[in-house]
């Protein structure tokens, strides 16, 4: 197989607002995520000839990406859970390495808050069909199977469970001063660490600032083969890596899942390691945007993408080694935490942000000398699940 | 001869206070308490449960199921034949449904153990449960408790021989409902006793003694139905037993079960009887159906597992708010999460032996046992990957440890919150499923658990059913 490194650019992008958009339909997020994408390419909507539409639960078709008025050319909508938007990323980048097209729109859109309810539309349940006809029919939530994590990690490593939920807590504290910083993200508030301890409890040790928001959203990339991207700009963004692992539900029906990583997580990162000749990922990456759904899962994440050893990500965290000014940021937009996680957007949201940086116009987030940068994404729960990573350059 | 080979009984942990029901209407009730089936429980998982426990250990095959109950939760569809699945009797099973009299326990026994003697089957359960409800603010309220109890009958290695079975009909209303009536009506006090009960089984009991040749001395222990204390004492003095005789109704700790009250009672007598000991036995509803037992020199071996005495004593005392809830007698804001659509009747179909009786596969090829987590059918090994190279495996009585778990404020449960984790099982094999019946005080990493069969969440189409882990007290 070969690698995808170096095969595909990505010329332009663009990103709402995300959050609580009452003012905004599907139509309204994705015309404004797209447009942003042209202008920033400078290309218009007649330029596009293939796009990918990535989207859970806002459109089971294409034909979703009407308000753009494409005329007549290749759409499709695909899905990978949480992965969805770095799916369509992924679709559309071998369609241009593949020569089928030149230049492709990658766009990924959630509108989840018309649902008028507070959690996500769709299973809340986890373990049942996706129309919610199982004849099974348990009930549990995603905070939940995720604190099933959290849970067995304090007691493999020895923390007290005090000490866990502070470690848990110092995660949001970062993610949301640096959401604090873009106007772009849902939240925006500042955190303390007391603050994020002592919130109710939504499944122990998950507080209500350890989870995730429900939020609206969409982001785009306009991608052409790496030869080509020079014509659209000077500072194109290389894709590195593209890869995807999806399990089998192993995790759930095998008791030799330990419950403290996640076996995709660690797979899908190392295939993208491979793919872009990264050997020590900790020192290599300039930033990292990871799927921190719920603070337990980025804990977790330190380790299975490499950055710390095994059951020492604490330690890491302490030292602020994945804080803005840190040696290796992590989600240096807010992540999923503060910036939201409309499922079909979240990925090119990542990508957005990656993208900035490694251009240099990230403002009062940016990193220092950026060169590679992370996007790694986790659909699903611990022990059923697809995790996808996508690894970009500047050079 | 036929007789009883073993005993199974099932009542709820939780309890209800009369004395809390006195608070909330401001009247003084009686001393005691009531079992009260909680929020996941029903006629048909207490029924399970007791009849899960009469057929623990017993080698030989059951050939008939008797389900008897006032408080049916379908008003169409078999629940003898669900009770069957559940405790995977093989399809040839006869099943019968027992309904709509307190005296369908006993008619369910004398049912089996006619079909036994005409050697139409070799062993028969009989299973009795009920989930009876008063009006609040009644006496019925305060007086009806929930359990289950069942009872194998066969011909060979009985633990209590019945010698002697007869029964009368009587068409006198005391207790009735009807389809417009959610909760149980009743006649006045006295005229139940004094037209109804009393002469009934005065009547009946009489007759049994003549046809026996028995006097009341001669019964080491008596077990029958009343309404309540009052005339349940009433009527043992009229028939002339001592007080040693009769065995304890259980009102105060329990409340009136209905249909199952004198299966449990029964298996409390037959818990504490020695070798060679008579015991009388009455049901009582629109008639009665009476017995004279006899212990066998087996009775020994019941004692061994004091099953009511344990059932008894792990009780969990809850308030008249929560039994309110429970009982769904009071109206809920809609919750905040997606409304499900029916289940679908055609996949429930495919998974009903993973649902009725926790079916999962051992494959052939590396020995690995498995469920899968959603219930499909496994068709490829998660360990081996061999195709279609399984045989059939069942997790309902295998104990497990809880590997991880969660505390989970939105997990949809009348009784918040919700607690649910990972189970792995002896011998092989995990679970991510709902607990229920826990302390969350108690619950640790590493506990123990059994799985036991519940009615999950309410909402459209038929009851759905399933296995939750309970924690194992020892």
């Amino acid at each position: 197989m070969e690698s995808m490194k170096d095969k595909v650019a990505i010329v332009g992008m663009g990103c709402t607002r995300f959050g609580e958009r009452w003012d905004a339909g599907v139509e309204d997020l994705l015309v404004e995520a797209a447009y942003e994408a042209f202008e920033d390419a400078g290309i218009g909507p007649k330029d596009v000839q293939a796009a990918w539409l990535g989207t859970v639960f806002s459109g089971i078709t294409a034909i979703t990406l009407s308000p753009l008025g494409l005329q007549y050319i290749p759409m499709t909508r695909v899905e990978n859970m949480c992965a969805t938007g770095s799916e369509a990323l992924r679709a559309a980048s071998y369609a241009v390495a593949a020569g089928a097209c030149d230049i492709a729109l990658a766009i990924g859109v959630e509108k989840l808050k018309d649902s008028g309810l507070t959690g996500v539309k769709g299973p809340a349940i986890v373990g049942d069909n996706p129309d919610g006809t199982s004849g099974v029919a348990s009930g549990f939530s995603a905070p939940a199977s995720f604190a099933y994590l959290g849970t067995r990690y304090f007691h493999r490593y020895g923390l007290a469970p005090d000490y866990g939920k502070r470690l848990l807590a110092e995660i949001a504290v970062k993610n949301h001063y640096n959401g604090s910083l873009n106007p772009r993200a849902h939240f925006r508030n500042r955190l303390t660490v007391e603050q994020a301890v002592g919130a109710p409890i939504i499944a122990w040790p998950l507080g209500l600032y350890d989870c995730c928001g429900v939020s609206d959203g969409a982001a785009a990339a306009i991608v052409v083969r790496a030869g080509m991207a020079k014509d659209f700009r000077s500072d194109p963004v290389y894709v590195k890596a593209l890869a995807v692992t999806a399990g089998a539900r192993q995790g759930c029906m095998r008791q030799d899942y330990d419950y403290v990583h996640i076996e995709e997580n660690v797979r899908a990162s190392r295939a993208a390691y491979e793919q872009a000749g990264i050997r020590d990922p900790r020192k290599e990456l300039s930033l990292a945007e990871v799927h921190d759904c719920f603070t337990c899962h980025e804990l977790v994440l330190y380790e299975d993408l490499g950055f710390s050893p095994r059951g020492k990500a604490g330690e890491d965290i302490e030292a602020g080694a994945f804080s803005l000014t840190g040696e290796l940021p992590v989600n240096t937009d807010g992540g999923l935490k503060c910036f939201g996680h409309p499922l079909g957007a979240t990925g090119l949201r990542m990508m957005y942000e990656v993208y900035k940086q490694l251009q240099g116009k990230a403002g009062p987030r940016q990193v220092k000398d950026p060169r590679l940068g992370l996007v790694h994404n986790l659909g699903g729960n611990p022990g059923m699940g697809i995790a996808s990573c996508v690894i970009l350059g500047n050079e | 001869m036929a007789g009883i080979k073993s005993i199974g009984v099932y009542i709820p942990v939780y309890r209800l206070a009369l004395e809390e029901i006195g608070r909330m209407w401001r009247v003084r009730g009686p001393v005691g308490e009531k079992a009260v089936a909680g929020y996941d429980e029903d006629t048909v998982t207490m029924a399970v449960a007791a009849a899960r426990e009469c057929k623990a250990g017993l080698p030989g095959q059951i050939d008939a199921l008797y389900f008897a109950t006032t408080t049916a939760p379908y008003r169409e569809k078999q629940h003898a034949a669900l009770a069957a699945s559940v405790l995977d009797l093989d399809r040839g099973a006869y099943t019968a449904d027992i309904t709509c009299s307190l005296r369908g326990g006993t008619t369910a026994l004398r049912a089996a153990l006619d079909a036994v003697k005409a050697g139409s089957a070799r062993e028969c359960i009989v299973v009795a449960a009920d989930c009876r409800m008063g009006a609040p603010r009644g006496r019925l309220e305060q007086l009806l408790g929930d359990g289950a109890g069942a009872l194998v009958v066969g011909s060979r290695e009985c633990v209590a021989d019945i010698e002697e079975s007869c029964s009368t009909y009587s068409e006198f209303t005391d207790v009735w409902r009807t389809d417009a009536d959610p909760f149980l009506r009743s006649g006045e006090g006295r005229f139940i006793e004094e037209a109804g009960y009393m002469p009934t089984m005065v009547d009946a009991v009489s007759s049994m003694m003549k046809r026996s040749g028995a006097a009341a001395s001669d019964f080491a222990r008596v077990v029958f139905y009343a309404p309540d204390q009052r005339q349940h004492a009433a009527l043992a003095e009229k028939l002339g037993f001592a007080p040693g005789q009769v065995q304890d109704p259980l009102f105060s700790a329990i409340g009136n079960t209905g249909a199952p009250a004198v299966l449990i009672m029964l298996a409390a007598a037959l818990e504490e009887a020695r070798p060679g000991e008579r015991i009388l036995l009455a049901g009582y509803g629109d008639g009665a159906d009476v017995f004279t037992l006899r212990a066998t020199d087996r009775i020994e071996k019941t004692r061994r597992h004091p099953l009511l005495k344990e059932r008894l004593g792990r009780k969990s005392n809850i308030d008249y708010g929560t039994y309110l809830s429970w009982r769904g007698l009071v109206p809920f804001e809609a919750s905040g999460l997606p409304e499900r659509p029916q289940p679908s009747l055609a996949s429930r179909w495919r998974e009903r032996k993973f649902i009725s009786a926790l079916y999962g596969v051992r494959c052939t090829a590396c020995g690995t046992p498995q469920m899968h987590a959603i219930g499909q059918n496994i068709r490829v090994c998660i360990a081996c990957q061999a195709k279609d190279a399984f045989e059939p495996y069942s997790f309902a009585d295998k104990r497990g440890t809880l590997f991880t778990y969660a505390v989970d404020h939105l997990q949809p449960t009348r009784n918040p919150p919700g607690l649910n984790g990972v189970v792995d099982f002896e011998d092989g094999g995990r679970m991510l499923c709902e607990l229920t019946d826990y302390d969350l005080s108690r619950v640790r990493i590493g506990m123990p658990v059994e799985m036991t069969f519940r009615r999950f969440s309410d909402g459209k189409g038929p009851v759905n059913y399933f296995w939750k882990a309970r924690p194992i007290v020892e």
